[in-house]
């Protein structure tokens, strides 16, 4: 997957004063992917887009773009552009002449005729036909993203840098330019960096997700894998959100969680706790179902809370002798319809779907 | 209408103090002093009149023509070098000066020497630039003349030195405002486009800082326009400006209508100079949000 990385960092770093924004970090991006920076605010995600952009000098490492190292480029000598989280669109200037911008320069002068061309495809790609004359004041929250996108593709980059393109956005028209954006990033075959901290956004639309947690990688993986497999409770709460509890392993991949209750994991990860040591057990919400007492795989629990969620139930649950409440997604059909809370019920797991990690303190 | 009976109270006790005020300080010097431009003189009295006698001398004594020419032209120069000076102050103070305390610290520099007599400031540079002042010590101690020069003083050169000393201040106030207020974004934008810090310059901030500009060369121009203590301190026998003219026809020469009709002059001046900046700043005007 990385055999041809358009964009490499090698042990980069960024410090502001005492505050190190981002760890030594080595990340190699292909050509033509989608990679997103997922993570919490200050986790270092766009700080990283900042270095790739030029707009934040590294304090170690070196950054290379399409074979050339840019560490200590400015930004107007760098093969990429930016949409910007608030657009930075031009105020005095039309849309057609935003767009045009980049292409009135020396660095990306092109002929008056050829200049007007681009322009209009890429307003035709956006969808914005007859909007060239207004003034960014003058358009709709989609339209100025849209002209913020026609403006960055104009200039053809070699990788495109999203910070948090969609965030400004309401959850109606964000959906829709989820779509665009992936149309896009399919028609124009480049490589697009997209920093957010909706891990639905990234889920959706990535090739790779690299999750971040302060100042460092956390995890690089497909969507699927961060899903599947996530490597920490970190990562198994932030992609997908998942329940932790606190376990004791008994060996053959079983685990007794505070108050005496039994899970089994099948997974691959969950053989290597031997017995006495100390787990930490990813339950998703979306696994768990309302089941029949049986000895295997289930939780005693009292129901805490009910939340309807159309098509979906999630309820708060607290398995007997645990002091943190659980959540479950149950499909609306699967649970009585007289489940209150201070209902006894049980609930049951796939032995697959139980995560194991290594305990952590925090979160 | 029912409602405007009702508010008309209200809305007479509410403003009748401040329109009472407007009227008294400002409607009725400027009636008095347009109806008094019509009047007429015999040595040494006026008595009240309509005809545009006075007019017709200042047309036909190119005298006022001159001077008013002169003074056009010094105002112009002044704002021409505030602007000159000034602009590239603002554009450090807030593009290049990264601490806050040492922005606030040179800003405030700039605006403390208005708490200064403005009289004071203008006698500084008859200090400065006089036959003994310190510009001429400077020289002969540094062997670059041998004997004190009178070049200096007494001169337009020396109005306009002075009257930007003044008046930069107000140019650089309005200029730092509205470069404060472009927002970082969009310089980052325009290098991320693959233009370079020069022509971001040319492209992105000085035409989102044009308002700034009117707004300071309208201050400094009409301020300069009006100024008579420059020319007397500084200025030499062709120093004369518009002000110094209606100085003498209100005080020694004791021909109020002349003067009035002069000071009627002035006034359309700067109304017609005020109506075209702020056309041109309604024009530039952009949405920066």
């Amino acid at each position: 997957m990385t055999s041809n990385p358009i964009v490499t960092l090698a042990g980069v770093a960024k410090r502001y004063g005492a505050f190190l924004a981002l760890q030594e970090t080595d990340l190699a991006i292909a050509e033509g992917e989608f990679v997103t920076l997922l993570g919490p605010s200050g986790c270092g995600k766009t700080t990283t887009l900042r270095l790739i952009g030029g707009f934040e000098q590294a304090s170690a490492g070196r950054i290379a773009i399409a074979g050339q190292d840019v560490t200590d480029s400015p930004p107007y000598r760098r093969p990429v552009n930016t949409v910007f989280q608030d657009y930075a669109l031009f105020p005095h200037m039309s849309v057609a002449e935003n767009i045009g911008y980049g292409l009135s320069v020396k660095s990306g002068r092109v002929a008056k005729a050829e200049r007007d061309r681009r322009v209009a495809d890429a307003l035709a790609m956006v969808g914005l036909e007859g909007k060239a004359g207004m003034r960014p004041g003058a358009l709709s929250g989609g339209q100025r993203q849209r002209v913020a996108m026609a403006r960055a593709i104009v200039r053809r980059p070699r990788v495109l840098l999203l910070d948090e393109p969609l965030s400004a956005l309401d959850v109606k028209l964000r959906e829709g330019m989820q779509v665009e954006l992936k149309r896009l990033h399919r028609e124009l075959g480049i490589t697009f960096l997209m920093v957010t901290h909706d891990q639905n956004e990234a889920l959706a639309l990535s090739d790779r997700i690299v999750v971040m947690r302060e100042g460092r990688i956390a995890q690089v993986g497909s969507p699927t894998d961060l899903y599947d497999r996530p490597a920490s409770p970190y990562v198994a709460d932030f992609i997908g959100g998942a329940n932790l509890a606190d376990a004791e392993a008994l060996g053959g991949g079983a685990f007794r969680l505070a108050g005496g209750q039994v899970l089994h994991s099948r997974r691959g990860e969950a053989a290597r706790f031997a017995a006495g040591r100390h787990a930490s057990l990813g339950l998703r919400a979306e696994h768990l179902h309302v089941t029949a007492a049986g000895p295997e795989n289930t939780l005693a629990c009292t129901v805490m809370e009910r939340l309807f969620h159309g098509d979906r139930l999630r309820v708060e649950l607290m398995p007997e002798g645990v002091a943190r409440p659980i959540f479950a997604e149950l499909p609306r059909t699967t649970v009585p319809a007289e489940l209150a809370p201070g209902d006894r019920v049980t609930i049951g797991i796939d032995p697959a779907d139980v995560l194991v990690f290594e305990a952590e303190g925090g979160r | 209408m029912n409602l405007t009976r009702r508010t008309f109270p209200g809305f007479a006790a509410l403003f009748s103090l401040p329109l009472f005020w407007v009227l008294l300080l400002m409607v009725v010097p400027y009636a008095i002093m347009i109806s008094v431009g019509f009047w007429s003189r015999q040595f040494p009295l006026f008595y009240p009149d309509f005809q545009f006698g006075n007019y017709a001398q200042i047309a036909a004594d190119p005298q006022y023509t001159t001077v008013i020419l002169r003074t056009l032209k010094i105002a112009a120069s002044v704002t021409l070098c505030s602007l000159l000076l000034g602009y590239p102050l603002a554009y450090f103070l807030v593009f290049t000066v990264r601490s806050r305390a040492l922005r606030n610290l040179l800003y405030m520099s700039v605006i403390v020497p208005l708490w200064v007599s403005y009289l004071l400031r203008a006698y500084t540079w008859k200090i400065i630039l006089g036959t003994d002042g310190a510009l001429n010590s400077l020289l002969v101690s540094t062997g670059i003349v041998s004997a004190p020069l009178d070049i200096f003083l007494y001169n337009q050169t020396a109005m306009v030195v002075t009257l930007v000393y003044i008046f930069v201040p107000f140019m650089v106030m309005p200029l730092f405002a509205v470069l404060d207020n472009i927002p970082r974004r969009l310089i980052e934008a325009s290098e991320d486009l693959g233009v370079g810090p020069f022509m971001t310059f040319w492209k992105v901030i000085f035409p989102l800082s044009l308002g700034g500009v009117v707004a300071g060369a309208t201050m400094t121009f009409c301020l300069s326009f009006g100024d008579f203590v420059a020319p007397v301190l500084v200025g030499g026998p062709d120093g004369t400006m518009v002000a110094n003219l209606l100085q003498t026809q209100f005080g020694a020469a004791l021909n109020w209508p002349l003067g009035s009709a002069l000071a009627t002059l002035v006034l359309a001046l700067v109304l017609i100079l005020l109506q075209l900046s702020s056309r041109l700043d309604r024009a530039g005007r952009v949405d920066l949000s």
